[in-house]
């Protein structure tokens, strides 16, 4: 019964095959040699199908191959001619297709030669062809070497690929926890894996022996709770007080820092600069013109020397605390040499402070990568463009930021003044119009 | 073989059948009893023949979306045959991209992970484990599928619409989702996913109530709390769990739906999209994040509970050994079910929340890992000394086990609110979470379904086309995922359409291909699955009645699978699931349903723990058998 029912159904994948087979020829004709393609499909199915025939290792096939030869002959023209067209498409799907056909006929002849050759010892009166328990517990075991030296391997290549040290001084503070932590997590990686592996293989099942009857032992329960407990404490700790001090800046070392902030929009970062009060102008959404992107409201005078800049400029070794904002949806201000993320957020402006440590021209020499810029991403889903939602970050000395700003214009120039008369409404600021 | 079963529709018939062994036919027609059923072995295996197909349709995504990462710009015609505008001269457009990602997400997590898993086996094994002749409302229970799968056509049939389907991510966050103009996806395929949601979240509910219901109240004679299989404990805190959270996401949604539609402000506020002003003010779209999460970080705990439930079973079952530490089992879900409701804020350390709550955030966060390693040290120690059986079942397990602990480890660098400055949103946290929710639940899953096969269908699958699977997967995930993490500490962003923009992600483009071939291996590894499934629903071998020599009670039903499940009275409980090679005891296990007297050779002073007249029976047996064997030497 048995046996029957898996000869049905390796006919059926036979059949399937040999339909693959000869229409993936066909059109390989057509589109290749079409003047030899009335006789060369013919020539080759028949010998494909013999090549396919022995796998069946039984007469069962043979009525399969007669029956196939017979229908897939006549079929043949109409969908060769109809695929013609398509059929540098479709010809590597069949091929792919077509492989994988093979390959699961391939497994199972394996399966079929594998259960003949049990049934067979099983007939002579041999206990146990092929003791399975042990087949795997001895997979386990090779899985285990294997996979160590495979993560020995990706921490050793992949590992030197994705380290780099950090550009900022909390980054230190960051990269050390992050050391601390892998060092532990790859411990019980580690040892939980050569247990759980080890025991496997060890432990495999034999009708000869009986399991150890062992419910529960609560002295070593409560070691294991009170160990990661321990563990994860001190974890907590370093982190809870890293983390504040990355975030919770004291309001005299906010005003301290250098005040600058991005915007984001869908799909690009803009950038402002505080000028010479380090105090940036406030914003209304609703004042968002096509000249005035950032809705800048311009009756605040502290807007007034504001400065957009179209990259990210920063002094070294001085704090810069960016007040990060969004004018349409969520995006993510997120520079990873510096260890440095925040959303940003349409209607809610978020902050980070930090201080880079070494300029880009160190960083080129330190990471030996002439090419190697500092660079800002958009690491929250925002649309088409989100892959390449970037803005260029570049650290330099003090002496060359102040250059480099000085060069900037103010945004608030006399072409605004013009587009924005509303400020001059005001009495302090005509007085100052006549100053100048 | 299976047309002997006896079926009734109505609910007394239910109830009171089945007293008497002579089985009354009713004529059911294939209406009510493969579509329309009400009883809960046929609900749960249409609970998992649509999560399998769900699976395959989000296993499929996820291939097209790996093979545009891996290669960005190459072009595959054939695609543009299946996919037309969307993947325009064969290749996929970035926005499709998206809607790939985002509805692989939600197929994997809610409809193959959540309810695939806990339909299934809930609906499966609480009637059977516990003696009950079914759920608590049948009828709730066939309307849980009906909704069930009403919102997976929904979902699926969003690829369908002239935009697109959703595509802000499986999160939604708004504003994204809100706007149709921010993204195509956002418009008509986002409304079907909201739809499909309220749907989905509707039919969890009906279902985790009824769990809840049923153990609570249909557990047959002795079958205390503490007898309870460790599955059925996982699968009550999982409803409990689902009751609790889920609606918190139906009050997210709904408010979405209002923003969407009908002109609130709920999350939005102070947005110019493309040069237009909106006019929605004092939203906020960090509400929407708390919303969300409040749901979703315990979603991931209702995704691993219920594999963690049938790992303890498997692993217990084919160690030929008792749990290690049942009570402390139980004690950690529990840990798990309360803490996993006060974590959720580590999903949003960086998204403008108040960094000092964020501090709080990571300490409850890191806290419930002590749990979860309990749970893992309690696995190796059932391991440990075991006589272990490589059934496919047990494979699988330990699969689960080996993804839990690399996957959970990285959890403890992402719980860490100053580690998760740098890796939140990157490749670390793909990686982390398909590992420890993905490949994890998804083992424990495939456990499930090779381990409990011949009680749903009364067939057995075939072991070797098993093990292939179990390698092939186990391996394949392993490679696919483990590569990740790197990335991700280099600082590459997930849901990055492509890698070729930035210099630092160039040399990842080759491990990008190396994933996605072995990601392309392992989803071909499924079809051994699949074929080995469905072939052995009609072509397997027949099943025995207990065929992994197991003690819980959906063992001492008939193979036929009755309506009712037990031809006679229900058998009553007297001991726990797990004396498995008691000493003293001639067999190595001991089912549920045998009483102590029939066991005196076995049994121990703390099977009788507060029961004085029993520890004298035993003491005076003991006694007298001591007594004779004495004499026989003599």
């Amino acid at each position: 019964m048995g046996l029957n029912k898996i000869f049905k159904i390796r006919t059926v994948a036979l059949l399937v095959l040999a339909m693959t087979l000869a229409l993936n020829i066909s059109v390989q004709a057509q589109t290749e040699d079409t003047s030899a393609a009335p006789t060369a499909p013919i020539d080759n199915t028949q010998p494909a199908d013999a090549v396919t025939s022995p796998g069946a290792l039984d007469t069962a096939a043979t009525p399969t191959t007669s029956t196939l030869i017979d229908t897939s002959v006549p079929e043949r023209p109409a969908p060769a001619a109809q695929e013609a067209e398509s059929a540098p498409v479709w010809r590597s799907a069949w091929y792919h297709i077509l492989l994988f056909l093979v390959a699961c006929i391939f497994i199972g002849i394996i399966g079929k030669v594998l259960r003949v050759y049990e049934l067979s010892r099983e007939m002579q009166g041999k206990p146990g062809a092929l003791n399975w328990n042990k087949i795997q517990g001895g997979l386990f075991l090779v899985m285990l070497i294997l996979g160590l030296a495979a993560t020995y391997w990706t921490y050793d290549v992949w590992g030197g690929m994705s380290m780099n040290e950090a550009a900022s001084v909390h980054g230190e503070r960051i990269d050390f926890m992050m050391a601390i932590t892998i060092a532990i997590t790859t411990l019980v990686f580690v040892l939980t894996h050569i247990l759980l592996f080890g025991f496997s293989f060890k432990y495999k099942g034999s009708s000869h022996r009986k399991a150890y009857f062992y419910p529960h032992n609560n002295a070593l329960e409560r070691l294991w709770t009170i160990i990661p407990a321990i563990v994860l404490t001190i974890l907590v700790l370093l982190g809870f007080f890293t983390w504040r001090s990355i975030t919770n800046v004291s309001e005299e070392d906010q005003k301290k820092a250098l005040s600058v902030e991005v915007v984001g929009e869908q799909f690009k970062w803009t950038i402002r600069y505080a000028g010479s009060d380090n105090a940036l102008g406030l914003r209304n959404y609703k004042l968002t013109t096509p000249s005035n992107s950032l809705g800048i409201d311009f009756k605040d005078s502290k807007s007034w020397d504001d400065k957009i800049a179209g990259e990210i400029v920063l002094p070294v070794n001085r704090p810069v605390r960016f007040t990060i904002g969004s004018k349409d949806i969520l995006h993510s201000f997120y520079i990873p040499d510096f260890r440095v993320q925040m959303n940003a957020v349409p209607g809610m402006p978020t902050y980070f402070q930090f201080t880079p440590k070494y300029t880009t021209e160190e960083m080129r020499e330190k990471t030996s990568n002439p090419k190697f810029n500092y660079v800002l991403l958009c690491n929250k889903i925002c649309g088409a463009g989100h892959y390449n939602m970037q803005s260029n970050v570049r650290v330099v000395t003090e002496k060359e930021y102040n250059e480099w700003l000085a060069e900037q214009a103010l945004f608030y120039n006399d072409d605004m003044k013009k587009q924005f008369p509303m400020v001059s409404v005001k009495p302090e600021i005509e007085s100052l119009a006549v100053n100048q | 073989m299976s047309n002997t079963t006896i079926s009734h529709t109505s609910l007394e018939a239910t109830g009171h059948h089945g007293h008497d062994d002579a089985h009354l036919h009713h004529n059911e027609s294939f209406l009510t009893k493969y579509i329309f059923s009400q009883d809960h072995k046929m609900i749960a295996k249409q609970f998992l023949i649509t999560g399998i197909i769900m699976a395959v349709i989000g296993m499929v995504l996820s291939i097209l979306f790996r093979i545009q990462l891996a290669w960005p710009d190459k072009t595959f015609p054939i695609l543009e045959t299946f996919l037309g505008k969307f993947a325009e001269g064969g290749r996929i457009k970035e926005d499709f991209y998206l809607a790939l990602v985002t509805i692989h997400g939600t197929i994997m997590v809610f409809f193959v992970l959540t309810t695939g898993l806990s339909g299934t086996f809930s609906n499966l094994l609480i009637p059977l484990q516990i003696g009950a002749r079914d759920m608590a409302s049948p009828f709730l229970n066939m309307l849980s599928y009906w909704l069930f799968f009403v919102s997976s056509v929904i979902m699926v049939g969003s690829f369908f619409v002239e935009s697109g389907p959703a595509s802000a991510g499986w999160t939604i966050y708004p504003p994204l989702s809100a706007l149709p103009k921010a993204i195509p996806g956002s418009g008509m395929g986002m409304n079907l996913w909201l739809i499909s949601m309220v749907l989905f979240i509707a039919s969890s509910l009906m279902g985790s109530l009824n769990y809840i219901s049923t153990v609570l109240n249909m557990r047959t004679k002795g079958m205390d709390m503490w007898k309870m299989p460790l599955t059925v404990w996982a699968f009550f805190l999982t409803a409990v769990l689902g009751v609790l959270s889920f609606p918190v996401l139906v009050a997210a949604v709904v408010l979405l739906i209002f923003d969407r539609s009908f002109g609130t402000s709920f999350y939005l506020s102070d947005i110019v999209l493309q040069g237009q002003i909106l006019p929605n003010e004092g939203g906020s779209p960090i509400l929407f994040q708390h919303l969300f999460w409040f749901l979703g970080h315990p979603e991931v705990y209702i995704i691993i509970l219920p594999a963690f439930g049938i790992t303890s079973e498997v692993i217990s079952t084919n160690t030929r050994k008792p749990i290690f530490g049942y009570h402390a089992m139980v004690y950690s879900l529990i840990g798990i079910v309360i803490l996993s409701m006060i974590v959720w804020g580590h999903h949003m350390f960086v998204t403008g929340m108040n960094p000092f709550l964020g501090g709080v955030f990571m300490i409850t966060t890191l806290i419930i890992a002590v749990p979860s390693a309990v749970k893992v040290f309690n696995y190796l120690a059932t391991l440990w000394r075991g006589n272990i059986r490589f059934t496919p079942a047990m494979l699988f397990a330990i699969g689960l086990v080996s993804f839990f602990i690399s996957g959970g480890l990285t959890g403890i660098f992402l719980g860490n609110a100053s580690l998760d400055i740098n890796l939140h949103d990157t490749y670390f946290i793909v990686a982390h979470f398909h590992l420890v929710m993905g490949s994890a639940a998804i083992c424990g899953m495939l456990a499930g379904v090779y381990h409990w096969f011949p009680k749903m269908f009364g067939r057995m699958m075939d072991d070797k086309l098993g093990y292939l699977h179990f390698w092939l997967t186990f391996i394949g995930a392993y490679l696919v995922f483990f590569p990740m993490h790197f990335m991700g500490l280099d600082g590459v962003p997930r849901r990055y359409y492509a890698f070729t923009e930035f210099e630092f992600m160039q040399e990842w483009l080759t491990v990008n291909e190396f994933i996605t071939w072995a990601a392309i291996i392992a989803a071909l590894g499924q079809v051994a699955f699949l074929w080995n499934f469905f072939n052995s629903i009609f072509n397997g071998k027949p099943a025995t009645q207990n065929p992994w020599k197991s003690n819980t009670m959906e063992w001492t039903t008939p193979v036929e699978r009755l309506h009712g499940n037990w031809p006679g009275e229900i058998p009553s409980v007297y001991r726990w699931p797990y004396d498995y090679s008691k000493p003293g005891h001639h067999d190595d296990y001991i089912s549920q349903i045998v009483p102590f007297s029939e066991t005196m050779s076995s049994n121990l002073p703390h099977d009788f723990e507060g029961n004085p007249e029993a520890e004298r029976i035993q003491r005076d047996w003991e006694l007298q058998n001591a007594k004779s064997k004495a004499e026989e030497n003599v």
